[in-house]
């Protein structure tokens, strides 16, 4: 056997969970594609495993009526779980066609003699005339995968880039959940309390339901839905009865959300600790960094259909988990599970928890009032910003003591937080927007956020990956802010890489060192020094040339998660009008490389959407209401600032492959805040750098 | 009947003459995507402001839900489901082999603001394709490859001319 099974096996160990043979050879996949293409990644590993070519196989997309529950895609796992179980199957399948094969031939071949490549049956690489596809029809699709897989070797897998199997329809057609149609379909807009906690005071339901193109108004409780024959009548509905509710709060307001996270008392709870903590002499560094709450910002808005028959409804979504959400439905109706199938569909790009689950359950509750008739919902973008989930605002503190031979000795790191992880179902409540102020509510239990050893959520990577001999972390999680926090993209990961790589940065400026060799004294790991080391050396020439004025190099670095894969950035800033970000250079080891290309496009991706966060976002509050509504408030990175940039990759085709999307935002932000400091001599340490917290900073 | 008296208003999309009846100051996505079904057109966000529903209206890029269909009789309007041509357009090829792109939510809206540019003009290098794009968001941060790709087109356009 090769090593243990990879653990969606666990739920789902036989070979008839992840595989149909019907006119053709069917893998079902509990994961769904959320624009990274890992799609064409799964099918690419489960095509090569079992010896065909790609296009010969279909891949069926999470869905709750037929394939595997492997919960959310989340976590940069796609490939590193599903992907495995994948391979797991495709090779049991492997190996039980070619018992069939061994069985239909003569003189009888043994096993090792045979295999099956572009799809047909070799026996010593001479053809048999028999084929997998002709074969995979004779086997017992009720094995258990972990009795017949015997994965192929390493050197037998070819990485290389596969056009994406579905990028030609997202440029030309109709493949979003946004562009469903329906014989009959009613349209939906969902007019949300501007919190959870919200009551309806006063809308006039009647004047609402006499709108132009409505035909229902669907109310229970504090949740409102106006149903309409079009897209369009749905949205001016909306937007007029938004503008016309009024609702009442006691939710105290914040004036200052980052400071009152910084200035915290909750409790704190160590999370992690080696070493000892008594001393207090010697000579400490200590650097606090925050990052303000963040936006999602999809470019699409969350959207969803639903459709009623008798006491079933069917859900098409584009949520992260079909299988979690189908089971927050069930618990926000009291409805059993098996009523109830969400199946996905693509939506806009997806960078953690945002408000797709919640469009769903709104797309249920107002199908609801009209059985037979679909109902598609797509949010309006002030929903989008105003009713989804954020990423939470943060404050992390590191202090590092500096010892003999300029080695840092001790390191001491307190997260405060809101929680991330708040996803729907997990938890033992919903937390659908809706389902907290319904007429019968099922309010959202607080969240625990996501334990250590699951990669943490507001202390990922708040272990520091230097070998600096005592560390302790400490978790501050900050339950008495009114806003609705959850998973964003890398979590708390982006903050604390953020906070210690400054924290270093401070140190090695301190006492003159070069910030690569400075690191590489404190590292051991030979994949982290072989990062670190390709990166000095490709931008060495670079980091040479003369630096006009008001000009900076930065280095981060980190391995996501602690367990994930390797990132280091160095990123070069011009300081005028503007901060300008000219360049950035990333270096990666994300272990066995499937698909370079995606790979790349991942990690460059994440290093954008960093850029955007570190020097241009933060959410704006009104009371205890997010006050923006347009992109004209929540300014993102535009084409013009984008740096010129270049990702390479150390492919190590004997390690197990590790996720890509969420390593580089943490060092990218660390690389640009150790680039203005370069720049101008000051640190700024609260998010979003901007123009103006630079010269407050210079100015202080 | 009189042509002029014929109800709703006359454009040419994709190349396919249309008319269009109906309150006039629907916008012209909603017209797209519910009217002729061509969905690649994308709703972003109704307020003009992130490019997502970008088409192209008589040669210049335009913001399709924030163009009310009573303005554009006569109008000729390109969406992106005009790059299907035979061959394809080099825009389509170009950003399908470069992967520029992950969502894709946004990239018909990019797709025409970038036709529009390079039919204009047709030698822009990549500091103005750029600022031709400003207009439009990504948020999977694929910017670069983009622009990789609108300038490789850009070559093959001004090759085949």
């Amino acid at each position: 056997m090769p090593g243990n099974p990879p653990a969606p096996l666990n739920d789902a160990p036989l070979l008839g969970d992840w595989v149909a043979v019907d006119a053709g050879i069917t893998f079902y996949t509990g994961r769904v594609e959320l624009g990274q293409g890992n799609l064409t990644a799964l099918a690419q590993m489960a095509a090569d495993e079992l010896g065909v070519a790609p296009e010969a196989i279909a891949l069926v997309p999470a869905r709750t009526d037929r394939t595997p529950n492997e919960g959310y895609t989340v976590g940069s796992m796609s490939v590193s779980q599903g992907g495995q179980a994948l391979r797991w199957a495709a090779s049991a399948l492997r190996h039980l066609i070619l018992r069939a094969a061994a069985q239909a031939l003569s003189p009888r071949p043994e096993l090792a003699e045979l295999d099956i490549v572009e799809g047909a049956v070799l026996r010593d690489g001479a053809a048999t005339g028999l084929t997998a596809a002709g074969l995979a029809g004779r086997v017992d699709l009720s094995a258990q995968i972990a009795d017949h897989a015997r994965l192929r070797r390493p050197e037998e897998r070819r990485a290389r880039d596969l056009p994406r199997i579905d990028l030609k329809e997202r440029l030309t057609a109709a493949p979003f959940v946004h562009d469903m149609e329906r014989p009959g379909m009613l349209f939906g807009a969902p007019v949300h309390p501007p919190h959870m906690d919200a009551a309806l005071m006063s809308l006039d339901l009647d004047a609402l339901a006499r709108r132009s193109g409505v035909v229902e108004v669907v109310r229970d409780g504090s949740f409102v839905g106006v149903l309409a024959t079009s897209p369009l009548a749905a949205q001016r509905a909306g937007e007029w009865a938004r503008a016309q509710g009024d609702w009442a709060s006691d939710t105290a307001e914040v004036g200052d959300p980052v400071g009152a996270i910084a200035r915290s008392e909750a409790p704190a709870e160590t999370v992690f600790e080696t070493g000892s903590f008594n001393r207090n002499d010697g000579d400490w560094h200590e650097v606090e960094v925050s990052r303000p709450y963040l936006f999602h910002a999809s470019i699409g808005p969350a959207a969803a259909v639903a459709l009623w028959e008798g006491d079933a409804v069917t859900v098409w979504s584009q949520a992260q988990g079909v299988f979690p959400l189908r089971k927050a439905i069930a618990m926000a109706l009291r409805k059993p599970e098996d009523q109830i199938t969400v199946i996905h569909r693509p939506g806009a790009g997806c960078y953690g928890h945002n408000g797709a689950d919640d469009a769903a359950f709104d797309a249920v509750l107002m199908a609801r009032a009209v059985p037979g008739r679909p109902v598609k919902v797509v949010w309006s973008r002030a929903d989008e910003f105003r009713a989804a989930p954020m990423g939470p605002a943060m404050v992390t503190r590191v202090r590092a003591l500096l010892g003999p031979e300029r080695r840092i000795k001790a390191m001491d790191i307190v997260v405060n937080s809101p929680p991330h992880a708040h996803r729907p179902s997990a938890g033992g409540t919903p937390n659908l927007r809706a389902a907290a102020y319904l007429a019968d509510p099922v309010p959202p239990a607080p969240s625990k956020d996501i334990p250590a050893t699951r990669g943490g959520g507001a202390d990922r990577n708040a272990v520091p990956g230097y070998d600096v001999g005592n560390v302790r972390v400490r978790k501050r999680l900050v339950y008495d802010l009114p806003y609705r926090t959850s998973s964003l993209r890398s979590l708390g990961a982006f903050t604390n890489v953020l906070a210690i790589e400054s924290c270093i940065d401070e140190i090695a400026a301190r006492i003159g060192e070069d910030p690569f060799a400075f690191r590489l004294r404190h590292l051991e790991d030979p994949r982290a020094r072989a990062v670190l080391e390709r990166l000095e050396e490709e931008t060495r020439a670079a980091r040479a040339a003369d630096m006009p004025e008001a000009t900076g190099w930065g280095l981060g670095f980190a391995r996501y998660k602690g367990s994930s894969g390797y990132c280091g950035v160095l990123a070069r800033v011009e300081l005028d009008d503007q901060i300008r970000v000219t360049d950035a250079v990333a270096v990666a080891d994300i272990g066995e490389v499937v698909s370079p290309d995606g790979a790349r496009n991942q990690i460059e991706g994440g290093i954008v959407q960093s850029i955007s966060w570190t020097l241009k976002e933060a959410v704006q509050f009104d009371g205890a209401a997010v006050a923006d509504n347009s992109w004209l408030d929540y300014p993102i990175l535009r084409f013009s600032e984008v740096p010129r940039l270049r990702v390479d990759l150390i492919d190590r085709p004997e390690e197990a492959p590790l996720g890509a999307g969420e390593i580089s935002q943490g060092p990218t932000a660390a690389a640009l805040a150790n680039a203005v400091r370069q720049a101008v001599g000051v640190r700024v340490t609260r998010l979003p750098i901007t123009r103006d917290a630079v010269i407050a900073a210079l100015s202080a | 009947m009189a042509r002029t008296e014929e109800p709703g208003v006359a454009l040419t999309v994709n190349g396919r003459p249309v008319r269009i009846a109906g309150d006039p100051d629907r916008p012209l996505l909603d017209v797209l995507r519910e009217d002729l079904g061509l969905k690649a057109t994308r709703f972003g966000c109704g307020q003009g402001t992130c490019g997502a529903c970008t088409v192209v209206v008589d040669g210049e890029a335009g913001l399709s839900c924030d163009l009310p269909l009573g303005e554009l009789e006569g109008a000729r309007i390109e969406t992106a489901e005009g790059l299907l041509s035979d061959p394809p357009h080099p825009l389509l090829d170009a950003f399908l082999a470069r992967q520029a792109g992950q969502c894709g939510y946004c990239l018909p809206g990019i797709l025409m603001a970038a036709k529009a540019l390079l039919e204009t003009e047709p030698a822009a290098d990549r500091r103005r394709i750029a600022e031709a794009l400003d207009a439009n968001l990504c948020r999977c941060g694929a910017h670069h490859r983009i622009l990789d790709a609108v300038e490789q087109a850009a070559r093959e356009m001004a090759g085949a001319t």
